[in-house]
């Protein structure tokens, strides 16, 4: 096998294996291996340095508002945000049990995991409890 | 004159070969706003295009480029190709957006010198509006994987809106700032008989809307019409024998650092901080030198940030800068003199009509809303989420 190869057959479906620690109420990243950096949205290599030396790793699904926008519905506005996790890596979420207007960046959150009608996996995120 | 274009000797030797290589000898729209029912997007291209040639003094069959895109068509060149009764030797249906139609006045300039080509055609249409009330959307779908559809944002405007309360938090930019945005595309657009939304606009109306993805109300927000636009590219030597005055292509410039708004960076810088950084490196000139402005304002936010990151002010300004009227008819820096996608059209991808306006001012050709002394204007276009930019400086003989 070609350098790499090797690696590559271990990481090639990145999203399903994140879709299955969904599931298990498992909010996964990955973390490079060769230039440290940790990555979202999971991929066969790294955004950062181009390794495909890229692992799994669980968050502990803790980590601050970024940016939100309060979105009208018919019922009450949800909330959509991207949420910053302590590990290093960002994504998009939604902060819930709370009014998406009190939502705010800089909020401290903690996450959740929920079902989907369409049975898609969720992680949420809920305010965390004061330190 | 020719080799001094192209580098050799005169006051621009060392200047990049492609500024002031080539020209945009024509420029058109199609019917705008509603068309009705019954009309297709590639009519409305093949209408602008129709009108572009015309305007350009050349005849259809001498077109040998051929750059589109639409947003429902896979083969969009070839249909265009095949729709128009052109058969072109070099084609681009390069697909990042609506900044794509800005991008093209790049690849076409690159073609054109290279002499893979010698007249380019730029074509754009869509007849999302009607198609939307009149017949029967298509839906768009794309194969994934997805990490952002379950948390429903609103479409492109959800993720404007993030970069909006990042902006807000970082420099104190305020919800009448980005008024201050939408009152002055209007402003515009009523000097502009072809603008889709004309009557008078204020600040308190755009506040008073109800909010659909926080900070945004529905008046921030870009039109949903239909229309097409189309622009002509020649070597700049070919422009001494066609009817207008030229409009030469002095810089371009292209970006992109991202496709999902989660996996921006910094929702207040743009990869416009690079796309315009490159086109005004070519054109050797600066924010300072610049007449007019057509940008793609999606939102207001887009006005706001895209001004900072051309260097028209200092990052994190552009709230204040907008204020007062600055880039309304009558202020320091005219920006979006047409109405913009805000207020005069916005068939989905806006990106040829900032070509087509930034054109029209340097010809002097702009009706109520022309300004004085117009020798240089940038066209800007934006694509996805803030995701693809493309900047273009463009000026007249006397630039050169």
């Amino acid at each position: 096998m070609k350098p790499g190869h090797e690696i590559l057959v271990e990481n090639l479906h990145p999203a399903a294996t994140f879709e299955e620690g969904l599931a298990q109420g498992k909010l996964l990243y990955q973390r490079c291996d060769d230039c440290g950096v940790a990555q979202f949205y999971p991929r066969v290599m790294c955004s950062t340095c181009g390794s495909v030396r890229v692992q799994f790793a669980q968050s502990d699904g803790t980590g601050v508002v970024y940016a939100v926008t309060a979105v009208a519905a018919t019922g009450d506005p949800y909330s959509v945000c991207l949420v910053d996790l302590d590990e290093g890596f960002r994504m998009m979420s939604t902060v819930v049990e709370m009014p998406a207007a009190e939502v705010s960046i800089g909020l401290r959150v903690a996450c959740r995991f929920e079902q989907e009608a369409d049975e898609v996996w969720r992680a949420v995120f809920v305010a965390a409890p004061a330190q | 004159m020719a080799s001094r274009l192209r580098g050799g000797a005169g006051p621009m030797s060392g200047a990049h070969p492609l500024r002031g290589s080539v020209a945009v000898a024509g420029v058109a729209e199609s019917d705008l706003g509603e068309v009705g029912p019954g009309r297709y997007s590639i009519e409305l291209a093949a209408q602008a295009a129709v009108r572009a040639l015309a305007d350009a003094g050349i005849d259809k069959r001498e077109v040998d480029g051929l750059f589109g895109v639409m947003s429902r068509h896979t083969l969009p060149a070839v249909d265009l190709g095949e729709y128009l009764g052109i058969r072109p030797r070099y084609s681009d249906s390069t697909m990042m957006g609506g900044s794509s139609f800005v991008s093209y006045l790049h690849h076409a300039a690159a073609a054109l010198h290279a002499g893979v080509c010698d007249v380019a055609l730029i074509a754009y249409g869509s007849a999302q509006r009607s198609i939307g009330r009149y017949g029967k959307p298509v839906p768009v779908s794309s194969e994934g994987p997805n990490y952002e559809r379950r948390y429903r944002p609103r479409g492109a405007m959800s993720g404007y809106a993030l970069a909006a309360s990042r902006h807000m938090y970082e420099y104190g930019t305020t919800r009448e700032h980005l008024a201050e945005v939408a009152v002055a595309a209007r402003a515009w657009a009523q000097l502009n008989p072809m603008a889709f939304r004309r009557d008078p606009l204020t600040v308190e109306d755009v506040l008073n809307r109800p909010v659909l993805s926080s900070p945004f109300t529905s008046l921030d927000c870009c039109l949903t019409t239909d229309g097409g636009g189309a622009a002509v590219l020649v070597r700049s030597e070919r422009m001494k024998d066609l009817p207008h005055s030229a409009v030469y292509l002095l810089g371009a410039g292209e970006a992109h650092w991202h496709s999902s708004i989660s996996q921006m960076q910094d929702l207040t810088v743009s990869a416009t901080s690079d796309s315009a950084a490159r086109a005004f490196a070519m054109s050797g000139l600066r924010p300072a030198d610049i007449d007019v402005v057509e940008l793609y304002d999606a939102f207001t936010i887009n006005t706001i940030m895209f001004l900072e990151d051309m260097g028209f002010c200092p990052k994190g300004e552009g709230g204040p800068f907008v204020a007062g009227g600055r880039i309304a008819p009558g202020g320091e820096l005219p920006v979006n003199t047409n109405g913009g996608g805000l207020s005069y059209c916005h068939p989905g991808m806006y990106g040829i009509f900032t070509i087509i306006e930034a054109v029209r001012q340097l010809r002097g050709s702009a009706g109520d809303r022309q300004q004085a002394d117009v020798h240089t204007a940038v066209a800007h276009g934006n694509g996805g989420q803030l995701s693809s930019q493309a900047t273009v400086i463009l000026g007249d003989e006397s630039t050169l």
